[in-house]
């Protein structure tokens, strides 16, 4: 028997792997499939403090091995997570959810924390300072270290859940914001988000995305993603939610060597929508493979010697 | 929403471009006017193709070859298993239709109406049906419908077959309801030439195709709808073009 638990913050999970926001909505569709308590925890869409409708479609763009998505931060605002998500989410999942939380300012984070602070179900905050859609705010605070500490700051002195920052891999050193934000307080951090990526239709000799811009996300970008994890577990002490292009238990495994404590799955939930369940089915087969007894032991096992 | 194994029955070309593929699989989710969502290898996105017909052991698309997705299609053999996420998307309420209920379909928006005039003539209506194309070559699904004996009209753009113009052209008075389904720019001109209420199913870029990505969003006057989930189709009261 393998031992597949990790422990984020001092909350246990059953096993590593956690949707990622924005990718699994409430998490009710998936429920329709399978039973989402299988899953580690599930981080749940974007929020913001007023309902966002987002940008303009055509949203989406596909790519070789990913996708470009422009969504612009749609959700329905943080009083109705709370009056209307939460409890539907409470019917199908009983274990913490991650609370992903978007603003425009440091106060619109501060603001949405506090709403969300007394919410039982939530687990942990996860501070999205890295959106690439939305303008004036999301990743203009995630691409400066400055910002991102402001914002880490702020809400870490009124949270009553450990605070994890999600960081943008559209800057030059990943390495000097994970530091400013662990230097503010930052219980953890999640990387990476999209990469800010395009594409351009030849029949309309025109950009795919409304915006022209979007995140790009998928398999493709998982090598960026491991590489930035790994720069950043040399970096920090905190531990290290690691995203990316992550669909295999194997892809698991590596993000883990990287440096990662637990691991988010994203793009993949969209192209298969039991891709959590096969990666958490998979896990023990695949840790028996490589010998790994306790998958704990694994984390940044790739920095040893 | 139901993912299992199709297997590929039949894929044959029926007009310029266009197939017609039979699948064998669990149908058992699939309502009327309902969606799949097709994997296809070396393809990240799957794609969503609107069902033409289906019975307890298979499901019929008809489909355009028009870009990466559907070309690989187009060559696919029987006997080939494709994953398919079944039961997407809202479909069509066959209870609003009344007795005299219009069908107006354009190009590829034609396929999910045939099911649809099924069902309405199981419960009792007698519905008709106009179908638009550009010209003569793309024709399609005409006979299918016939056979159904309920009155068709055809539109060709350059008046290569039935009647010179668009559906909106050959719309007559005494229809109950209207069901339509077609390109973007018809369902706006159907929205204006239609004086009773009706039901449009629309077409979007998609992500996911089950509502997890947010991808599909449109505004209504009942508040945002996922094209794929709260959609695809919408009543004529709540849309906002």
């Amino acid at each position: 028997m393998v031992n597949t638990k990790v422990t984020l913050s001092g909350i246990e999970l059953s096993n590593p792997i956690i949707p990622a926001s924005g990718t699994f909505g409430y998490g009710y569709e998936f429920a329709e499939l399978y039973d989402i308590n299988c899953l580690g925890s599930f981080s749940f869409k974007g929020t913001t403090l007023e309902p966002r409708f987002g940008n303009p479609t055509p949203r989406i763009a596909e790519c070789t091995s990913g996708l470009i998505n422009s969504v612009g931060l749609q959700n329905p605002g943080v009083d109705k997570v709370i009056s209307e998500e939460l409890p539907k989410l409470k019917e199908v999942f009983n274990k913490k959810v991650v609370a992903n939380i978007c603003g425009f300012s440091t106060e619109e984070y501060v603001k949405v924390c506090e709403k969300l602070n007394d919410e039982e179900q939530i687990g942990w905050f996860e501070v999205n300072i890295s959106c690439p859609n939305v303008h004036g705010g999301g990743m203009s605070f995630g691409t400066d270290p400055k910002c991102a500490a402001e914002v880490t700051k702020a809400v870490k002195a009124i949270s009553k859940k450990p605070v994890y920052i999600k960081l943008s891999p559209n800057v030059t050193n990943i390495v000097e914001i994970a530091k400013a934000c662990e230097d503010a307080g930052a219980d953890g951090i999640s990387l990476i988000n999209t990469l800010l990526g395009m594409r351009i239709d030849l029949k309309t000799k025109k950009p795919v995305i409304f915006n022209k811009m979007g995140g790009f996300s998928g398999d493709a970008i998982k090598p960026v993603a491991i590489r930035m994890v790994y720069q950043v577990y040399e970096a920090v002490k905190i531990p290290i939610i690691g995203l990316g292009g992550i669909s295999t238990a194997e892809d698991v495994i590596e993000m883990m060597l990287a440096g990662a404590t637990a691991v988010q799955v994203g793009t993949a939930n969209l192209v298969n929508p039991c891709a959590c369940k096969e990666i958490i089915d998979n896990l023990p087969k695949v840790m028996e493979k490589y010998n790994i007894k306790n998958l704990s032991d694994i984390i940044g096992g790739a920095h040893n010697g | 929403m139901k993912q299992s194994i199709f297997t590929i029955e039949s894929n044959q070309n029926i007009a310029k471009a266009v197939y017609k593929m039979v699948l064998k699989g669990d149908t058992c989710g699939i309502a009327c006017g309902q969606f799949i969502n097709i994997q296809i290898d070396g393809l990240y996105l799957r794609r969503p193709i609107s069902v033409f017909d289906y019975d307890e052991k298979t499901v019929t698309i008809i489909y355009k070859a028009v870009g990466a997705g559907t070309e690989k299609m187009a060559e696919m053999k029987a006997g080939e298993k494709l994953d398919i996420l079944t039961g997407l998307g809202n479909g069509y309420d066959v209870s609003k239709s009344g007795d005299m209920p219009l069908l107006i379909g354009g190009g590829v928006g034609v396929p999910p109406l045939y099911n649809l005039c099924k069902k309405l003539i199981e419960k009792g209506a007698k519905p008709s049906v106009i179908l638009g194309f550009n010209t003569k070559d793309e024709v399609f699904c005409k006979e299918e419908f016939e056979a159904l004996g309920v009155k068709t009209t055809v539109t060709t753009a350059d008046g290569s077959e039935g009647i010179k113009g668009f559906v909106t052209n050959a719309i007559e008075d005494g229809y109950t309801y209207f069901y339509t389904c077609g390109p973007e720019p018809m369902l706006k001109a159907v929205y204006d030439a239609t004086n009773t209420s009706g039901q449009f199913s629309f077409e979007e870029r998609m992500g996911c195709g089950f509502g997890a990505c947010m991808g599909c969003s449109c505004k209504t006057k009942y508040g945002n709808k996922r094209i794929c989930k709260d959609g695809p189709v919408l009543e004529k009261e709540e849309i906002i073009w």
